[in-house]
């Protein structure tokens, strides 16, 4: 078996110079079949192979390093319209994606049609620390009877919460509602835990949509007009639309 | 369009914009969940690295599943998760996975495969 491997970024319809480094730092390249253009690297089995990434994907520096390489690739390729493919999609040679072309050209094609004059903006909406899981209050109540005392406030406590977590779940439905109305299509992910959102507060939405280029502004005003009472409300992107580019497995 | 030029392990703006108030950057959770949980999946087309690729695909989900695990259980994100560092754990289910596709492939006729996945599957 040979030493190398062909790692797929993306599949896109039009080839764009892509001058950023790929994974591992290896050049990035293209192969063209018909209308289609698939953006590679040749990347060692050394690392790439399976008992290699059976390691490093517990590996959060070389994870974060490859997912952010991967990432920077997919973005200057996505210039135009693209389809991100999966991280570490690792291919035996050239011939095998040639041939990935061939066979999937159609929905590969069909894909990128429903990206075009689109992107994908994420939108994620976080609760004030009343709404998530705050900390009971210790100090304070009845000092004579401390163990009566303590016992209402937590019953008070949770009553509390759980009307602000109700209220904060049907605020995020309508802010998706709202937002999905606006754009062509729509995907609500899981929530992103606080360590790797960066934020404390509770992540009430974690959003995809995907908005015809002409209506990038009118998007954002209206992102920025559902936030407010406690909720923030926070645009990222552009991205490249990896959120709606799903090909059925097959 | 307008974009910035320079590389190196910083996550840009895209399009060069400057973000307005409610807009922040992109951030490395970002980055991992659309990698790594989105985009095309085409593992089923990876001849030499058909096992390989349905090892990861398994690892993957539950890099991402352990965010909601690990928090609910109030553990170290990833260091201490359990489907990563238990590795018992993670092969049972790595096996359970291969022994579906294998099945599938196979056809149902394969009972030793069904079978031993049903004895595996309460662990």
């Amino acid at each position: 078996m040979s030493d190398s491997g062909t790692y797929l970024y993306a599949v896109a319809s039009e080839s764009v110079p892509v001058d950023v480094p790929g994974v591992a730092g290896t050049p990035v390249r293209t192969l063209t079949r018909g209308a289609l253009v698939a953006y590679v690297s040749t990347v060692p089995l050394a690392e790439f192979g399976e008992e290699p990434l059976r390691h490093s994907l517990e590996d959060l520096d070389w994870l974060a390093e490859t997912a952010r390489a991967h990432h920077r690739v997919v973005e200057e390729a996505a210039r135009v319209p693209v389809a991100p493919v999966r991280l570490v999609t690792v291919y035996a040679d050239d011939d095998q994606v040639h041939e990935l072309l061939d066979r999937r050209g159609e929905e590969f094609l069909a894909v990128l049609f429903h990206v075009t004059g689109r992107r994908e903006w994420g939108v994620k909406a976080y609760a004030g620390q009343a709404a998530g899981p705050a900390a009971t209050p210790v100090n304070g109540g009845d000092p004579g009877r401390p163990g009566t005392s303590y016992l209402s406030r937590r019953r008070e406590s949770l009553r509390g919460r759980e009307q602000a977590r109700r209220l904060a779940v049907t605020r995020a439905e309508h802010i998706h509602a709202s937002l999905s109305r606006l754009a062509v299509a729509s995907r609500r992910h899981r929530a992103q835990d606080p360590r790797l959102s960066g934020h404390d507060e509770w992540m009430l939405l974690n959003g995809a949509y995907l908005v015809d280029v002409g209506r990038d502004e009118e998007f954002a005003a209206l992102v920025g007009s559902l936030g407010g009472d406690g909720v923030d409300v926070r645009l990222t992107g552009p991205w490249a639309p990896y959120s709606f580019t799903v090909l059925e497995p097959g | 369009m307008e974009r910035m030029t320079q590389s190196g392990p910083v996550v840009r703006q895209p399009y060069g914009v400057a973000p307005p108030g409610g807009r922040e950057p992109a951030n490395l959770g970002d980055i991992l969940e659309r990698v790594l949980d989105r985009g095309v999946v085409i593992a089923g087309d990876i001849r030499v690295n058909l096992l390989d690729i349905e090892l990861l695909t398994i690892k993957l989900r539950l890099l991402i599943a352990s965010v909601d695990t690990a928090r609910e259980l109030g553990i170290d994100w990833w260091e201490h998760d359990p489907w990563l560092s238990g590795r018992d754990r993670e092969l049972v289910e790595e096996n359970r996975r291969l022994r579906r596709r294998l099945a599938a492939v196979e056809g149902p006729a394969d009972l030793d495969i069904g079978h031993r996945e049903a004895g595996h599957r309460d662990v």
